[in-house]
Formats: C-alpha cells, structure tokens, sequence
C-alpha cells in the first residue's frame, strides 16, 4: 500500500497562492508547537524566490531559526535576509515584533507630546503594555497594519507574511484587538472616568447611588492607588480613543479583505487539528479568507509494505531462520511508522469530513529540526507538494 | 500535600504529562485534584469524558480507592468566588460584573488574572476539611497542567507582576500568600520536553530562570521517546552505509518471509533506517544536554498509536515504575 500524499479532498496549492498577485496577506496561525513559524519562514523564502518581494514579520522565534533569518536584534524593522537567491527578482526581509515599542509608537503618534509622555510614564500602562495577555496580538495586528500601510506607499513589499503569536488559543489574536477595543469603549471606562470629569452629566448623576456604591468596592479590592493609576491613564488615553478605535477597525477589515489569505498550520495531532477546525469555523463566521490548511510533521511511509505484512513477516523471521539479526528489527521500525502514518491519516482525514471543501497540504516529518535556509528551502518544496 | 506544576514548550505533551502524573498519584490511593487553567478542556479531552466547568467534577475513582477529581480554572468564576469569600459582596458582586469591572479584571488588567487562576489552584491546595486539630487537607496532591514555558515564570510570578501596579492593598496581600506556597518545599514544577534541539532549548532556560526566581524544580520529563528497536549491534552495522552482503541477506530474509519485491522493499526499510538512526543521534544529543543538568528526569515512550485505547494508563503506570511518584 502506497501512502500517497494528497488523500482524498482539494489540495491547498501552495505555488498558485504564492504566485497570486493579488494577495499581498498571507497571515500563518495555529495552536502552539505546531511549526507556525517554520511555515511562515519558508512561505516567505519560496515566495521570495519565485519573484515577489516579501516581508516576514515573526512574533517569537526560535533563536536558531531567528539567526538564519538574520534577525539578531529586536529593533522592531524589517531587515534583508542574506544568503536568497534574487535571480528571479523577488526579495526577502524579516522582523521580529517589539510589543512594547510598537504601543510606544502608537500612543506617540496618536496623542500630543505632552500627553504621549504622560501616558508612557504611567505605571499601569506600563504594565499593561508589556504584560497584558492581548497586547502581544493586538501589536501584532497594529504591526500588520503599519507594514501594510507602508507597502502601499514605497513599492518596497508586495507580500506581507506575518506570524501569529503564541496565543493561549489559537483564537486569540482575532479577539485580543475587538477586547481591548471593547474595553475603550465601554461602559467601564466612562465609569472610571467620571469622577475625572465635571460629574454635571445628567446620565451620571442618575446612576451616582450605584456608581459610589461599584466605586467602594471597587477601591477595597483593587486598592486605592491602583484605581488611581487606571484613572489617570484612562484620561490620558481618552484624547486617542478615536485612534485606537479607528485602527482595530482598519486592521479588522483588511483581514476580511480579498487581498488577505489566512493559512491555518497544524500538527495531525488530534488536539492541534481540532484547533486548526476551530479556526476555519471561525474565519468563515467572520468572513475572513482562508487559503487552507497547513499540517506539518506527517509521517508518510514508502513502498507497497503494509503494517501487518510487515508485522507477520517480523514475527516470522523472529521465530527462526533469519539470516540478518538486523532484518526483523527493520520490519518492527516499519510497523511503528506504518502505524503513525496510519493514525496521521485517520486524524487528517477525520479533519476532512467534517470540513469538507477546506484545502490543504501535508508536510512530511524531517528527521531534523529547521534552522537554515536550506532547510526552508526544502520545507517550501514539501509545502508545494 | 503536594502541589505539582507541569509546563513545557508548546506540542511537547504537557497535558498529557500532567494527567498521567495525576493517574498515577490517584493509583496510590490519593485524592487528586488535577487543574487546567487555559481554557483549552485539555482534561476532559485527554480523559474523552464531558467538558469541565469550573466546579470540581470526579474524572474517576481507582481500585486502590485513590480519586482524580478534574477542574478547568475560569477566572470569572474565580473572582466572583474570591470576591465573596473574602468580601461578602452578593448583590454588589454582580454590580461589579454589570459594569464591566468584572471583565475589565479578568481580560484587561494586567496580572489579575493569573492572580484569580493561580488563587483558585492555591485555594485547593490549602482547602481543609474537619475542625480545630482534626482538620485534614482535601486534597492529597493538587496536579497544576500550567501555560507553556514561554509564560509559566510570569503566571506563577504573581507577585511580581502584581507589584508593577498594586504596591499595597488586598491583591498584592493575596499575591504574596500565593507565592510563599508556590516557592515552599510542598510545590514542585515539572518540565516536560522531546528530545528536539528547540524543546529542549526551551526547557533548559525554563530550568534556569524558575530557579533564579526561586521556585522550585522538580524533574525533568523527557516525552515521546523513540524506542531504539534495532539491537546496538544492528544499529551500528547499519549507520554510515550497510555491507553489500548485509543487504543480500537482508532481501533473503524478507523472500523467505513472503515481503513482496524483496530488493525494492530491503530500500524502503534501509532508508526508514537511515532516517530512525538520525533521529536517535539527534535524541542522544539532546538527552545528553538534559542530563548535563544533575535532575531527576523520567522518560516516557513514543506510543504509535497515539492516546487512542489507554495510551494515558501505560504513561501513569511508566511514572511509577520509574518512581516520579
């Protein structure tokens, strides 16, 4: 029996989304551990490779991979990755995120200097700038939005491949913008920001009873000092609300739009594909393009060796007469990768009923891990199948 | 009592580590409680029963008359709880999420919800039953399945991140009772790894800045270990190019046990070789660097037929019999 590599259902062509000019998005995400990254890079580099001109943008590399993308310092700029070959004139530069200077640069651009500088100083932005569990997505998304941005004015980019951070769940990045969003917005915030205020709004004093009363509370368990602090940066953030919102908004829709191609990576593990199923439902009830889906790490067998006749045969052999004491064991490690493969394909193709029309590709397991070009050079090759 | 924190890089198998350390502990007899804190249901998966709320829900009771009890930490749930524990707030309680306060806590204010999950684990962790001098822990051992090694050191360093924004009051008070028991000699925090150059790279650093932080490790974990299958004598006969003789027998061999195309096949097998023997240098490699350590590590097999039919039970009883409990 040949396990082939296309089962059965559509297959995501890889070389047809690269070469489509019209997507200038290609966003990688997925559930932790799965080879997000690895995907992404290598997208990147055949991209490169086979004429556009691409932008990496990484959210937490691993050091190794990092350093063969030439990405040594974190300086939150996209960098040219040494060693590509041009000749087919594309090009490829790499960046890893800096969180807390990208909401720098927000809050710089968005607010007077004076008020800039009030924000930055302020313990609790601080802390929420460099801790809050959304703002790593939420930066993501603002640094999308910036290359983007910056594409459509120097020519430099026409394709934009960005990583997703490694989220609690692979959802998170969608949500962590609208949340932040939503908590700008809400009705807490005016809440807090009323004692700030002059307090003469007839709204307010209607609610004043129940408000002193949340307030209270509020201070015995936050502690007064801390309910200060979130007072005066909601004050000072009030002046860029618009901002705020208007960008997650931006972002938002360029997600939606045609122009944007997500790929979901998996592993054929039954957890990270019942995320990557997740995660296809959710960008249909959003609206948001998906390309396919990447499954990374599959173990394929080759030749026409099934996993009982190679079992019978190992068993058969170990009873007597062999001539190599090598030849069963060999037929024992067949069994093993028979079987993986087998479960990898239940899995896979488990996925598939219950997605059906959704494409994807299989990437075989390496017995080593990536860290160079010629690695991703080789993960590409198995991405286009 | 023993509280136990399994983390490790993503798609190393935490979960799995931690509900089979859980199984085991239950198979001595224990009342366990195992929690998960990421809203993932990694538990009830892992267990194929129904999701877990954020009430404690018996997963199974063991002949040895030990009980694993599975919980799926909710921070919300987790405030309100707090809330009225120490507050006797009721109606105020459901104010505060009528505003928003509740979820401006739990999703937007940096810290507080790692304190209100962490808090929940603590509360069990200290949760007596009896009164006065006949009062007894609930829980013989509570089994932490905690974030990824890339956010484990800022989850469990509570106070730390508390203190950024709270300098006094109640929840830093909280945050310093929480760390006094994570940092004492009941906890222990487990890192799971595979022997693969970046999950063991990660595991390492995690070793290191746990214990800079003061919390206390406890042992290293080695998951999905590839049985060597072939004998020393086989494998090495085999690394760096098999003799032309080697491979004759080796397609007589597989004729006479009736594999077809004997010569195609002895390729195939030959290469899955190749490939197996790179794959156990790369593990010697990385096991190497992980006993350069001085830890107590445990290691557990690759199952190829993943956790389908009992794979779970086979893990408990190998942390067992090489003594992790």
């Amino acid at each position: 029996m040949t396990m082939a590599r296309t089962t059965a259902g559509s297959a995501l062509d890889i070389d047809a989304l690269l070469a489509d000019h019209a997507k200038k998005i290609i966003v990688c995400c997925g559930a932790g551990g799965v080879g997000k990254t690895t995907t992404a890079a290598a997208l990147g580099l055949r991209a490169a490779e086979s004429g556009r001109r691409v932008v990496v943008l990484t959210i937490d590399p691993a050091l190794r991979l990092a350093q063969s993308l030439g990405l040594t310092a974190l300086d939150n700029t996209p960098r040219p990755v040494q060693g590509v070959d041009t000749a087919a004139g594309g090009s490829m530069a790499a960046m890893m995120l800096d969180m807390k200077r990208t909401f720098d640069e927000v809050v710089e651009q968005h607010a007077s200097p004076e008020k800039a500088a009030q924000i930055l100083a302020n313990p609790f932005y601080i802390a929420v700038s460099s801790s809050f569990a959304g703002t790593q997505e939420y930066m993501a998304m603002e640094k999308l939005g910036q290359l983007r941005a910056q594409a459509a004015t120097d020519d430099q980019w026409d394709l934009i491949i960005v990583d997703t951070p490694p989220s609690r769940s692979a959802l998170d990045f969608l949500d962590a913008p609208k949340r932040l969003g939503s908590f700008l917005d809400g009705r807490f915030i005016r809440i807090l920001m009323a004692p700030a205020k002059a307090g003469g709004r007839a709204y307010l004093k209607a609610a004043t009873a129940t408000l002193s009363v949340a307030m209270g509370v509020m201070t015995k368990v936050l502690g007064g000092e801390l309910l200060r602090d979130v007072q005066t940066f909601v004050a000072a953030l009030d002046t860029m609300f618009g901002g705020f919102r208007e960008r997650a908004d931006q972002t938002y829709a360029l997600l939606q739009d045609d122009e944007t191609a997500f790929v979901v990576v998996a592993s054929p593990d039954r957890d990270a594909l019942r995320e990557a199923a997740f995660f296809v439902e959710r960008l249909g009830q959003e609206r948001m393009p998906l390309a396919g889906v990447v499954v990374n790490r599959v173990q394929f067998v080759a030749g026409r060796l099934t996993r009982a006749r190679a079992q019978d045969a190992a068993e058969a052999l170990e009873a007597g007469g062999a001539r190599s004491s090598a030849t069963a064991g060999l037929l024992r490690l067949h069994t093993d990768l028979a079987t993986s493969a087998e479960r990898h394909q239940a899995q896979i193709g488990r996925f598939r009923a219950t997605n059906p029309g959704v494409a994807l590709t299989q990437v075989p397991a390496a017995a080593r891990d990536i860290h160079d070009l010629d690695g991703l050079r080789a993960v590409g090759a198995d991405l286009a199948g | 009592m023993r509280l136990h924190i399994v983390t490790g890089k993503g798609g190393t198998g935490k979960t799995t580590v931690a509900a089979a350390l859980a199984l085991a502990l239950a198979a001595q007899g224990n009342k366990v409680l195992l929690a998960e804190v990421e809203d993932r249901q990694g538990i009830s998966q892992t267990f194929d029963i129904a999701p877990l709320s954020s009430a404690e829900t018996l997963i199974l009771e063991h002949p040895s008359g030990g009980r694993l009890f599975g919980l799926a930490v909710e921070p919300k749930a987790a405030l309100l709880e707090y809330l009225q524990k120490f507050y006797k707030l009721g109606r105020a309680g459901s104010l505060l999420e009528k505003i928003g306060a509740v979820d401006f806590a739990t999703t937007i204010a940096p810290g507080v919800r790692d304190v209100l999950l962490i808090g929940k684990v603590y509360e069990a962790v200290g949760r007596t039953e009896g009164r006065g001098k006949k009062a007894t822990k609930v829980y013989d051992a509570v089994v932490l399945d905690a974030p990824p090694t890339g956010r484990v050191a800022r989850f469990l360093g509570v106070n730390e991140e508390v203190a950024e924004v709270a300098r006094m009051g109640p929840i830093k008070a909280q945050a310093e009772s929480i760390t006094r028991v994570l940092q004492s000699r009941i906890t222990a925090v487990h890192l799971v790894t595979l022997l693969e150059e970046m999950p063991v790279q990660e595991c390492l650093d995690a070793v290191q800045h746990l214990g800079d932080e003061g919390f206390p490790v406890g042992a290293i974990v080695v998951n999905q270990v590839r049985d060597p299958i072939l004998s020393d004598a086989d494998l090495d006969a085999l690394s760096g190019g098999v003799a032309p003789a080697m491979r004759r027998d080796i397609e007589a061999d597989l004729s006479a046990a009736g594999v077809p195309d004997p010569a195609e096949t002895a390729g195939v097998l030959l290469d899955e070789a190749a490939a197996h023997l790179e794959r156990l240098d790369l593990q010697a490699e990385q096991d190497q660097r992980i006993q350069e350590q001085g830890r107590k590590v445990f290691y557990l097999p690759a199952l190829p037929e993943g956790l389908d039919s009992g794979g779970i039970t086979v893990l408990a009883d190998e942390l067992r019999a090489q003594g992790m409990v």
